[in-house]
């Protein structure tokens, strides 16, 4: 698609701005026990995957949703790209209200123009299919263009996603690719459908450093060249760091802090942020005063069956008082675009610097909610 | 052979000491990081002091070495060794000439890209390898025994009691139908002829010393999450009181936090039991957080080897430059991500010289043809042609050092991104 026809689907004010939007977004699994409860119907619990987010895409950003397995990330990604319901929440794309849009013709328009880019190349990849037909198939399910046009857009596609010359590798099949090349083949399969918007989920996270660095490099170029906006969903906050124009980090259903990437990584206003930021691996050695510094949290992250009470973090968190266990608190303003949603920093208060407490490590249960406290 | 917590919780305090010791010493004797001579007599200094603490500790524990040991050889050395793959294309020269030495409390990382040869070289140590993999030549010294010449049954009173190894799917590697607790005390039966009861007290001892509590040793491994299985398989690599475990991409699949967590337990476990690890690993920070000494491999041979610090710090070898400078750093500057061209070579047919020279920013004439020598300055070893023997190790290109090729950033600004706007909270 040209950039005329985006321009005009392009309405003026806020929604030109914002790509897309995400207002109170739950996404609740149901438990059911046993045949019994299934058959009647019985709910014995609910597992709060996405608890109630908000989140905005501007238009040609890159936004990483960084978070520990069970945080919501990859499901606030499904329900983006339609792969998942939402159980509550209200979704605006382009300025129109998609929070009730389903059922394969009524999404054609919209999975054009939202893609997906999954983790592993390997799986994603048909082994009995060529790259080219790979790469076709969106066009031919979609039932775009003729068939001369289609090859064109499939050619232009891999040329798009560095795999030239294209005519070379149209015909080889997955297992011919190295790792690299696999995912860039991936990145065609979405390219050809010309979105605004990708949803990468771990896209690097399965290659050698080298090749990764290749694979971030081509996804911000075309950003530049075709202004798409991402949202990269990842575990790795040394990852977000590199790519990413604003971070929001989320725990347990939950979006904990949101900002710049700088100002996420470099002042990090929630106490999970800064632990994480604490841990995350670095190539330089640390030095005796970064490992003393660093806050190790004790046991696992809860499961999303029993979200604690009060602030979801507080059976983990370092600072935790009273007020933590019974109120959540919600996201506070920090400026310069950055939130975080922590009692302590509320009324523009600084997060403290980190006081350790020893934890006798053996006797902690991990994932259970006490006791609870940090370790370096 | 027992470990018992009670005399652990004492050996601590002592392996601080020792561990205090061995920094004063090595402190006396130079400044860590510097090159050339002072640098290499530091590193001797705090290897002999680590290697004294480790034995102290061991000693405590009343671990003997096996009857064949030679006193005062290194716990393991390597020397030139090769290990083969046959296939129907060809045979893949997976290791081919690899060199390093293990000190008796030591942690050392092997670094590299898949491919690299560095897990063949750990799984060679033992020599539990594919069918269609032999070890075509070297040596594997363990405490002055060599392993490669040991017959199959003569090799399995080494593995599990002297050297262990941890894998890196913790699902895959644990039985899914035996209880946690019956999987640690196998070993213990089998290879030490322990009794039943008393291998289970001890398995359910190491589930403590790793950090799960007892009555949990009773859960399938399905019941556990991935780091408590992850902490399950490191009670099972000690299960026989080995000198050295191998951890083999032993935090790959865990999530950050977690990853600390088992990063931390191994440090301790070093610490308490007076172990030598080698972590293979293709994360690099893993390496800076967790070893002394790190040896970074590429397409089957050593690049570069040294102390952990030097090493990062002053990367000699054009591939651990750019290796290092392509590796996201949450602590430098944003977006300086570096490109490393190309891919590794087939090892079916390597190229004649250096391995890294058709990728390599500074290749020159000689390094397509030459093979290049390990050489060593101080602490560090390095096989490039930039730094010949009785050279001073300093980089003779005109290119400043650790800045090779153009470091461009991945990106400037976003293209007109809108000021922030800040909804109301």
């Amino acid at each position: 698609m040209s950039d005329t026809d985006r321009a005009g689907r392009t309405e003026s004010g806020a929604a030109g701005r914002d790509l897309y939007r995400i207002e109170g977004l739950e996404v609740h699994f149901t438990i059911r026990g046993g045949l019994f409860d299934t058959i009647l119907r019985r709910q014995t619990g609910v597992v709060r995957a996405v608890d109630g987010i908000d989140l905005t895409l501007r238009r040609g950003e890159v936004l990483a949703l960084v978070g520990e397995s069970g945080s919501g990330k990859t499901t606030t990604g499904r329900v983006i790209v339609k792969l998942t319901q939402q159980t509550a929440g209200r979704l605006t794309f382009d300025g129109h209200d998609v929070s009730t849009l389903w059922g394969t013709s009524a999404l054609r328009d919209y999975r054009r123009r939202i893609q997906l880019i999954f983790q592993d190349p390997y799986e994603t990849l048909n082994p009995k299919h060529t790259i080219h037909d790979f790469v076709m198939e969106p066009l031919v399910v979609n039932g775009i263009g003729a068939a001369s046009e289609r090859e064109q857009r499939v050619l232009e596609a891999l040329e798009a996603a560095g795999l030239r010359p294209a005519a070379d590798f149209a015909f080889r099949y997955p297992h011919e690719l190295s790792g690299g090349q696999r995912q860039r083949v991936v990145i065609a399969g979405a390219l050809v459908m010309n979105p605004e918007l990708i949803v990468a989920d771990e896209p690097v996270s399965m290659l050698d450093v080298s090749i990764r660095t290749e694979l971030l490099r081509l996804m911000l170029d075309l950003r530049a060249e075709r202004g798409l906006t991402y949202l990269f969903i990842t575990h790795d906050l040394s990852l977000a760091w590199v790519i990413a124009d604003r971070i929001a980090v989320m725990y347990l259903g939950k979006i904990m802090e949101i900002g710049p990437a700088e100002r996420v990584i470099r002042s990090p206003h929630n106490p999970y942020t800064q632990a994480l930021v604490s841990v995350a691996p670095s190539p330089d050695p640390p030095t005796a005063g970064e490992r003393a510094r660093r806050t190790i949290l004790v046991g696992e992250t809860p499961d999303a069956a029993h979200v604690p009470t009060g602030c979801r973090f507080h059976p983990r968190c370092p600072y935790a008082f009273d007020r933590c266990r019974v109120e959540e608190p919600p996201l506070f303003d920090i400026g310069d675009g950055q939130q975080a949603a922590c009692w302590l920093v509320e009324g523009g208060r600084e997060l403290p610097v980190v006081q350790v407490r020893t934890t006798d490590q053996g006797t902690v249960v991990p994932g259970s909610a006490t006791p609870a406290g940090a370790t370096t | 052979m027992s470990i018992d917590p009670r005399d652990l919780a004492a050996s601590r305090d002592a392996s601080i000491a020792d561990a205090a010791r061995a920094d004063d010493l090595a402190a006396a004797a130079g400044e860590p990081g510097d090159s050339g001579e002072n640098g290499a007599s530091a590193d001797t200094a705090r290897r002999t002091a680590a290697v004294a603490a480790a034995m102290a500790i061991r000693g405590r524990r009343k671990w003997a070495p096996p009857k064949q040991a030679k006193p005062g050889a290194p716990l393991l050395e390597v020397r030139d060794l090769k290990t083969w793959f046959s296939l129907e294309s060809g045979t893949v020269h997976a290791v081919d000439g690899v060199s390093f030495r293990l000190d008796y409390g030591e942690a050392l990382g092997i670094v590299g890209e898949s491919g690299c040869g560095k897990t063949t070289t750990a799984l060679s140590i033992v020599r539990i390898l594919p069918r269609n993999g032999r070890i075509a030549g070297g040596e594997v010294n363990l405490m002055g025994i060599d392993l490669v010449k040991k017959s199959e049954n003569q090799l399995r009173r080494y593995r599990w009691r002297e050297v262990s190894i941890v894998f890196q799917g913790a699902m895959n590697a644990l039985n899914p139908v035996r209880r946690v607790v019956d999987q640690i005390a196998e070993p213990i039966e089998q290879r030490l002829g322990e009794s039943k009861a008393t291998s289970r007290a001890r398995a359910r001892e190491l589930l403590e010393l790793v950090g799960i509590p007892r009555q949990r040793g009773a859960a399938y491994p399905h019941e556990l999450s991935g780091g408590m299985r992850q902490r399950a398989m490191i009670a099972m690599a000690l299960a026989c009181d080995p000198a050295i475990v191998i951890g083999d991409e032993p935090t790959t699949a865990l999530d950050v936090m977690v990853q600390a967590q088992i990063l931390e337990l191994l440090e301790d476990l070093r610490h308490k039991l007076g172990l030598s690890l080698i972590l293979i690993t293709h994360d690099l920070s893993v390496v800076a957080e967790t070893c002394d000494r790190v040896l970074i491999m590429y397409a089957g041979r050593v690049a570069e080897e040294g102390p952990v610090g030097e090493v990062f710090r002053r990367p000699r070898h054009p591939y651990t430059q750019k290796l290092l400078a392509a590796f996201p750093n949450i602590r430098a500057d944003r977006r300086t991500l570096d490109v490393i061209p190309g891919s590794p070579p087939d090892l079916r047919t390597p190229p004649p010289g250096c391995r890294f020279a058709p990728r390599c920013p500074f290749a020159m004439a000689v390094c397509h043809d030459v093979v290049p020598p390990e050489v060593t300055f101080g602490s560090v070893r390095v096989a490039c042609h930039l730094y010949p023997p009785g050279s001073d190790g300093h980089q003779v290109t005109t290119a400043p050092p650790n800045a090779i090729g153009p470091s461009v950033p991945l990106v400037e600004a976003p293209p007109d991104l809108p000021p922030i706007e800040v909804p109301p909270a």
